[in-house]
């Protein structure tokens, strides 16, 4: 009969190595040490005494990984007070990653915070020489996320904000529509960003029959599919285990993708 | 050996369950299609996650760590309120009627306990499970009252009067004597019991970080550690009571299922077990019964019940 033996979950502890200031309320906190996984798996992020909460890894080298944050509220607050030298806890990784094509012709979209794992996935796709296409959207210049070193990179850069401050004034799934429409050749498409963006994007994808995956946020809590605070209604996938990663077709058979989520207790909240 | 009819139907308190195993509360069950995805995984019913009239923050993360041989969890009752929960009752009996739901209450006094139990035959619950001893709220409750002499008495009449539906009572194993708070529960009129809520609570240390990893400091103990335990006092509750026992405690096999119903427990919990099988650990336990089962020529769940007593 089947066994029960796992190692254990709990928070490995690192000292913060480096502090990099990014665009206006992002920062990037870098740690010493290995950390193995795909882009788009999470980790918890642990400031002992205070709280745990998940966060994307922005980078990982081998060597030294980076979390990027951006400041929303109390924990966040305490994340931008670190200084080099402190001790945070770090655990996983955790959950399905960014599954990059055999293909060649890659789309990668990122929107507002969602920048911060793409910057990874941007990374990965690099390492396997792919034809990559970035679309990237924000509110403004000012909080545009890694938005210099992405053009470094890539050749073909997209840029959107809603102000028009930078790049053209308007959505990225406005460009995905143009490029698709232009007859680029696009294999896959992979995003992470507001949910609304997300949406747009699988429907656009499945409507073109395109292969796409995109991250969805949700409250989570244990991180180990156990808790059933990140369920998704209709399909019952567990964001925490089964995504956050999800295929477009996946994404699209729950009726709250692009709509709604659950709050701390678990009552509907717009998503 | 020529293959034999097996029947795992279970019928508890005059409700029929497709197999024995039922989900415990506080996995997986806030919503409908979260407790409709474990029945789908093989489950024959399942507890809601407890809830009260008003809802709960619950604790800060870390809520959950696992150490070598379980895990620990200090959730601090999170939910919804009663609203929220008769809704997701309402849509899961939609799509699964022929599985028993278990709605889990809770409260931190005896009004709170008579609020909460004048509203439960409004649900669509079949039974109702009478939470008193979480041991994570204890900012609350300086104890669960489920370890306080006279109080499970208190708690059981209350429910008691105020809902048509049977009541499964569940006990703490942080006492000196379950035997004898289940005799109390029984005598008070509690249809049912259920055992064991987790244990402890137990803290585990972060050497490097020099303090408990719990955002609370501790937390109720479940999983494989706490089997033998749980196992043992089914056993002796089984001896001292007539009603009938949900045995819970560290349940990840068919085998140790059935070590549970051996015990005296007709229906046997499961949660921790998720996160060490996978949500599909209800159809593996299931299919590992039967498979003893046919192997050891017994015809249906009853038969097994208390057979470690004979």
């Amino acid at each position: 009969m089947s066994k029960a033996i796992k190692k254990p979950e709990q928070p490995k502890i690192y000292k913060v190595k480096q502090i990099i200031q990014e665009a206006q309320g992002f920062k990037t906190f870098r740690f010493q040490g290995k950390m193995e996984l795909e882009a788009g798996q999470f980790i918890m992020f642990w400031i002992p005494g205070l709280d745990m909460k998940p966060f994307s890894v922005s980078s990982s080298d081998g060597e030294y990984f980076e979390i990027t944050a951006m400041k929303i509220g109390d924990f966040t607050q305490a994340m931008f007070n670190l200084k080099v030298g402190d001790q945070v806890g770090i655990q996983g990784p955790y959950g399905r990653g960014f599954q990059i094509s055999e293909k060649n012709n890659i789309v990668i979209m990122g929107g507002g915070c969602g920048i911060a794992p793409i910057n990874l996935l941007v990374e990965r796709a690099q390492a396997k020489n792919k034809n990559i296409t970035f679309i990237g959207g924000c509110r403004n210049q000012a909080v545009f996320l890694k938005r210099e070193k992405i053009a470094k990179l890539i050749k073909n850069c997209y840029f959107t904000t809603d102000d028009g401050s930078f790049g053209e004034k308007g959505f990225t799934t406005e460009i995905l529509e143009k490029l698709i429409k232009k007859g680029q050749k696009i294999d896959q498409i992979l995003a992470c960003g507001p949910e609304i963006m997300l949406y747009k994007c699988a429907k656009i994808a499945v409507k073109n029959n395109i292969a796409c995956q995109v991250s969805l946020e949700r409250m989570m809590k244990c991180a180990i599919g156990i808790c059933g605070q990140c369920v998704l209604d209709g399909s019952g996938i567990r964001v925490c285990k089964d995504g956050p990663v999800l295929s477009a077709e996946k994404a699209l058979t729950s009726p709250e993708f692009g709509s709604y989520k659950r709050d701390e207790r678990g009552r509907i909240v717009k998503a | 050996m020529s293959k034999q009819k097996i029947d795992s139907r279970v019928n508890f308190l005059g409700v029929e369950f497709p197999n024995p195993i039922v989900l415990s509360s506080g996995i997986l069950g806030m919503t409908a299609t979260s407790m409709e995805k474990v029945i789908t995984s093989g489950a024959g019913g399942v507890t809601t996650k407890s809830t009260n009239i008003s809802g709960r923050d619950g604790n800060p993360c870390p809520k959950v760590i696992t150490y070598e041989a379980g895990m620990l969890n200090c959730y601090g009752l999170t939910n919804a309120g009663f609203l929220n929960e008769k809704n997701e009752i309402k849509e899961l009996k939609q799509r699964r009627p022929e599985n028993p739901v278990i709605i889990s209450i809770f409260g931190f006094s005896l009004e709170e306990f008579e609020q909460i139990a004048k509203k439960l035959d409004q649900t669509q619950a079949d039974l109702v499970e009478v939470n008193i001893s979480c041991p994570n709220v204890k900012e609350e409750t300086p104890k669960p009252f489920a370890c306080l002499t006279g109080m499970p008495r208190q708690v059981v009449k209350l429910v008691k009067k105020n809902t048509k539906k049977p009541i499964i009572v569940k006990l703490s194993p942080n006492v000196t004597d379950i035997v004898a708070i289940a005799k109390e529960v029984e005598d008070a009129g509690a249809d049912a019991i259920s055992a064991i809520n987790t244990l402890g609570p137990g803290m585990v240390i972060n050497i490097e970080a020099k303090r408990p990893v719990l955002s609370v400091g501790s937390g109720g103990i479940s999983g494989p550690a706490i089997r033998p335990l749980a196992v043992r006092m089914i056993y002796d509750v089984y001896q001292a009571v007539k009603i009938p026992l949900v045995g819970i405690g560290g349940v990840t096999t068919g085998r140790d299922a059935l070590e549970m119903i051996m015990a005296g427990a007709e229906l046997v919990g499961v949660g921790s077990g998720v996160y060490y099988q996978g949500i599909d650990i209800f159809a593996k336990i299931n299919q590992e019964i039967r498979k003893w089962m046919q192997k050891n020529q017994v015809k249906s769940i009853a038969e097994l019940v208390g057979a470690a007593h004979r």
